[in-house]
């Protein structure tokens, strides 16, 4: 097995209910190289994250994380690698029967290898690194959407992950939540976690990637800089990035 | 000319058979999912991390919640049992027999078919909603990406609460039926001692037997019915409703057929 720094995808498709959703993606995400993947909504994006996550199967292709192949391994096999990776999901997906301290210590609890007064010290750390340690008691329901989605990294970064995955981490937000999410992933990358975004949001992916990948129609259509990305004269590159048809973002 | 009707007919006839295959083939994935689920649920019960905390939760939420309807549906139905069981004994001047007939009648069949389906009602609906807003809003998949084992997690705990909860509920039903049924005998002036003592003319320990097994099988099929349902959950919101509805119809008509072959396979043993 080779030590490779990196998680990538080869020729993945992915087909459900009859519907292609992915034909032959290709996929690299090197260490402290930020990628994002655009693409409208209903494109795939999701898809492309739980593919990497091992949540659901390619019906062909390969996925690797940092060098070990996971496709078609039982999910116990490549729990280890997974570990790796965190996820913040659109809406967060706190777990509602848990106060906002239990979800981010989520992990640390179920391990069991420390205590609960570590444990406590970890999380509070966690929510003052996003800015949210007063909610530590709260249940999800009482939280407004920045701050759960705020909670929500929180909860990823107490699996200490090298690689993070934003779904939509700014759709829904008010200019000031978007600003705060941002400037976190900002931090993060400063400490040394690389991301890995899916978003139809240009401003942010700008913001806080180096590299781009742009899903259309199930194919990967472009990938490059944000330079290459503004030179690209590939018609359905322009409709991405100056859309003459609205109804595309709604 | 003549025979292209006929070519026709045959075409459109495979194509439906193809639909019916795909059908059946939906059908039987589903099937097999659900004893795949079923197993994987069973055989962690015995294994570790227990989720005490969780068994506790949910025995309370799924036990406790239903013992109130439970205590009205047995009182109830003991009492009309009873009515009706004297109205038929009277001309024939039996009436001392009301006692082992309610009994019979609710040890053996409605205590724990009624209590199976009050709980599949009240808590088949309420799990597989819960588990299907936990789908839908991808805290399953959260779950998963932490390491969890969603069987172990989500599954057992539950079924571990009802397979203990239920039989309970089936005992409290059927001994408030006992009393209710009593209410109604007291009118007609039967003592307590010949209420009670006709039990034993009219039931085997067999039939105790039958009365206790039957909770535990509907027990495990209302919470794999329920659970199954709900981690398949798609659609949103709209999809959460329209889930638990579904595994309320299937469990209640699947209690009542298995029902029949229990009892049938206790007629085989008697
Ligand atoms: N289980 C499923 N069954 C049928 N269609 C699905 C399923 N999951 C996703 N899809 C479809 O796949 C497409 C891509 O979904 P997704 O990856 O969530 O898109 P995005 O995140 O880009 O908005 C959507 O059009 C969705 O309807
Ligand atoms: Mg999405």
């Amino acid at each position: 097995m080779t030590e490779e720094q990196s998680i990538r995808m080869e020729q993945v498709c992915y087909t459900v209910g009859g519907r292609t959703i992915l034909t032959d993606f290709d996929l690299l995400l090197e260490q402290g190289v930020n990628r994002t993947i655009l693409g409208v909504s209903g494109s795939g994006k999701t898809t492309i994250l739980k593919l990497i996550l091992g949540l659901i199967h390619p019906q062909s292709g390969r996925i690797y994380i940092n060098g070990m192949e996971i496709t078609n391994r039982p999910e116990s096999e490549y729990r280890e690698q997974r570990k790796k990776i965190a996820i913040v999901f659109q809406g967060g997906a706190l777990f509602d029967s848990m106060t906002v301290g239990e979800n981010v210590g989520y992990r640390l609890f179920e391990e069991g290898r420390l205590s609960q007064a570590e444990i406590e010290e970890i999380v509070r750390e966690k929510l003052r690194f996003v800015g949210v340690e007063p909610a530590l008691d709260l249940y999800p329901a009482e939280l407004s959407g920045g701050m759960k989605k705020r909670v929500a990294i929180a909860r990823a970064l107490a699996a200490d992950p090298e690689y993070i995955f934003f779904d939509e981490p700014t759709t829904g937000l008010d200019p000031i939540g978007v600003y705060n999410i941002v400037s976190l992933m900002n931090r993060l990358q400063e400490a040394g976690k690389t991301t890995l975004m899916v978003t139809h949001d240009l401003p942010t992916a700008f913001a806080t990637s180096q590299r781009f990948s742009l899903i259309h129609e199930s194919r990967l259509a472009f990938e490059g800089t944000e330079v290459e990305l503004r030179a690209c004269l590939q018609p359905n590159v322009q409709e991405f990035l100056q859309p003459t048809d609205r109804s595309l973002f709604v | 000319m003549t025979r292209q009707p006929r070519q026709w007919k045959r075409c459109s006839s495979v194509i439906r058979l193809s639909a019916i295959d795909q059908q059946m083939l939906g059908f039987f994935a589903r099937f097999q999912a659900f004893f795949f689920l079923a197993w994987q649920s069973f055989i962690r019960i015995f294994s570790k991390p227990y989720y005490y905390r969780d068994f506790a939760i949910q025995f309370d939420k799924l036990g406790f919640s239903s013992l109130f309807i439970c205590v009205l549906t047995g009182l109830f139905t003991g009492m009309v049992m009873a009515l009706q069981a004297l109205i038929q004994l009277k001309p024939f001047a039996a009436t001392s027999y009301v006692g082992g007939m309610v009994a019979v009648t609710m040890i053996k069949e409605l205590g724990p078919v009624l209590a199976a389906l009050m709980v599949a009602g009240r808590v088949g609906s309420a799990i597989t909603a819960e588990l299907g807003t936990m789908v839908v809003t991808e805290q399953v998949d959260a779950m998963r990406v932490e390491g969890t084992d969603i069987i172990q997690r989500l599954v057992t705990p539950r079924l571990k609460a009802m397979l203990v909860a239920l039989p309970l509920l089936t005992i409290v039903t059927d001994a408030i039926s006992m009393l209710g049924g009593y209410l109604i005998a007291s009118g007609y002036g039967i003592s307590p001692i010949m209420y009670l003592s006709t039990f034993t003319q009219f039931m085997v320990p067999l039939d105790y037997l039958e009365g206790v097994t039957k909770p535990l099988v509907f027990a495990f099929l209302i919470t794999m019915i329920a659970c199954q349902t709900g981690l398949n959950t798609g659609g949103g919101a709209e999809g959460v409703g329209a889930a638990a509805k579904r595994a309320v119809v299937l469990s209640s008509v699947l209690v009542l057929m298995c029902d029949f072959f229990i009892a049938k396979i206790f007629v085989v043993f008697r």
